[in-house]
């Protein structure tokens, strides 16, 4: 390990905002020396409850999180918060305005709030932010909250590192059929009707319920989503909201769901990475020889077909590996 | 060479300080610094210096701009410039100032350890390109 990534590290455990920042930079930029950082991170956590908030623009996420975030302030638990605003994937640039409704933090050190883009990611933005958990979880945070518009599947990914993950489904939205067709019901544990303050609130809970119903029985000990009502700009429900989540975590415990959720997201994460790296040396391969575009033009002029192609580049990589075992 | 394939994009943010209304300026900027390739994290209005460096160091940015109109500058700026250092954050954050600064303050300030003064007439491309030559290599 270099001397720096301890350094950091150390400083991370021993609570100084700065070197967790700085850990999390070095997540974002994939700089040298971040796999060993994350491996160094990995060791060190402990396990923090990740709580996943999603829902469709504007359905108030962020103040939710803040409000979430300073119940559980008031519980003294320390709170880790990673923003996360996928909406311009290949500009590289991008506005992330989650903060401004982020008050909670200010003057306490005990809530930390990272805003993250999608910065059109190598290895996934799921593989950053699932990072970046580690950095919070080793700093100490007792709890992390991934806060991401509901979209597709680069969303459900994301939130997919959560223990447990919370749908906002605001009033008047329409929204029941549309989150149906992304497949965001599938993986909420909690459905959050934020806004109700505003008409419409009963209406969308019943529905809600009414497609809950449709769940099939089933001998073992299930979880039902259950539907709770938040007006997020005053905190009403909030407290019902954290008890919920609470439970939430109890039912994984106590089924032993978590450990199998975790271990599958471990297992998702080694092969996303495998993937990505053996990506890396086949581009290396490909330019090694002679690059894309000519080995197309080659295609093109029938000197070779496709499949030869492939045959050379990855020929020497299974007579190597077939050599070893 | 796989291990160093890096990403490295300039972090900013664009921060309110004081009493002054409303943000359309800061939103314009926000904007003119996302398609320049930036990331921004805009943090809103009406912000205590505090709290432009709580969320300074938190978002780890290498660039912080605070456009400020009310006059309040000779206090204000020196409080988040203390706030850096005790974070240990001042030397490698690039500090922007924008707003009504009068001659002599904008050299105060700069003394102190602001990288440049913005003025009402400056174009965003001249800030884009200041901040594209200057931004601290970490
Ligand atoms: N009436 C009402 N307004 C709310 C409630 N919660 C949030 N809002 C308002 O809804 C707007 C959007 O809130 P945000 O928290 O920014 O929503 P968001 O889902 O994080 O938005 P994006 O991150 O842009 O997708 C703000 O103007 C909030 O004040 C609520 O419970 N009732
Ligand atoms: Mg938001």
């Amino acid at each position: 390990m270099t001397l720096d990534t301890k350094t950091l590290v150390d400083e991370l455990r021993d609570g100084n905002p700065r070197a967790l920042a700085r850990a999390i930079t070095r997540i974002e930029n994939r700089s040298k020396g971040y796999r060993e950082l994350v491996g160094e991170l990995h060791r060190h956590s402990t396990g923090a409850d990740i709580i996943g908030v999603t829902g469709s623009p504007g359905s108030g996420k962020s103040t939710l999180v803040d409000k979430l975030a300073a119940a559980y302030r008031e519980r003294d638990e320390r709170v880790g918060i990673i923003a996360v605003d996928p909406s311009s994937p290949y500009s590289g640039g991008a506005v992330l305005g989650d903060r401004i409704r982020m008050g909670s933090a200010i003057g306490d050190d005990g809530i930390f709030v990272r805003s993250m883009s999608s910065r059109g990611s190598l290895g996934g933005l799921s593989g950053a932010t699932a990072d970046a958990v580690k950095a919070f979880d080793a700093a100490g945070m007792d709890r992390v909250i991934i806060e991401t518009v509901g979209a597709g599947q680069n969303e459900v990914d994301i939130v997919k590192t959560a223990d447990t993950v919370l749908v906002l489904v605001p009033p008047q939205s329409g929204d029941t059929i549309q989150m149906l067709k992304a497949g965001i019901l599938e993986i909420a544990d909690v459905f959050v009707v934020n806004k109700a303050d505003l008409e419409g609130a009963n209406r969308i809970v019943e529905e809600l319920l009414e497609m809950i119903q449709l769940a099939p029985e089933s001998e073992e000990e299930t979880w039902r989503q259950p539907v709770i009502e938040t007006v997020a700009t005053s905190g009403t429900g909030v407290d019902t909201l954290c008890e919920t989540v609470d439970e939430h975590l109890g039912f994984l415990d106590r089924t032993g769901l978590r450990e199998v959720h975790a271990r599958r997201r471990y297992e998702e994460e080694i092969r996303t990475l495998l993937r990505d790296e053996v990506g890396y040396l086949i581009e290396d391969e490909i330019e090694a020889h002679g690059g894309i575009t000519e080995l197309g033009e080659a295609v093109r002029n029938r000197e070779t077909d496709p499949y030869a192609v492939v045959e050379e580049i990855v020929n020497p990589l299974r007579a190597y590996l077939s050599e070893r075992s | 060479m796989s291990a160093d394939r890096q990403q490295r994009t300039i972090r900013c943010m664009v921060a309110k300080v004081g009493l002054d209304g409303h943000d359309r300026g800061a939103h314009v900027i926000a904007r003119a610094f996302r398609d320049a390739g930036f990331e921004v994290v805009y943090s809103g209005l009406h912000r205590a210096p505090e709290e432009v460096v709580q969320a300074a160091v938190q978002e780890d940015v290498d660039v912080l701009g605070v456009s400020i109109l009310s006059g309040a500058h000779n206090t204000l700026i020196p409080k988040i410039i203390e706030g850096l250092r005790e974070y240990d954050a001042f030397d490698d954050t690039l500090l922007l100032v924008g707003g009504v600064i009068p001659e002599e303050d904008a050299e105060h300030l700069k003394e102190l350890g602001v990288a440049e003064v913005f003025g009402p007439g400056t174009s965003i491309q001249k800030t884009i390109e200041f901040i594209e030559e200057h931004a601290p290599d970490r």
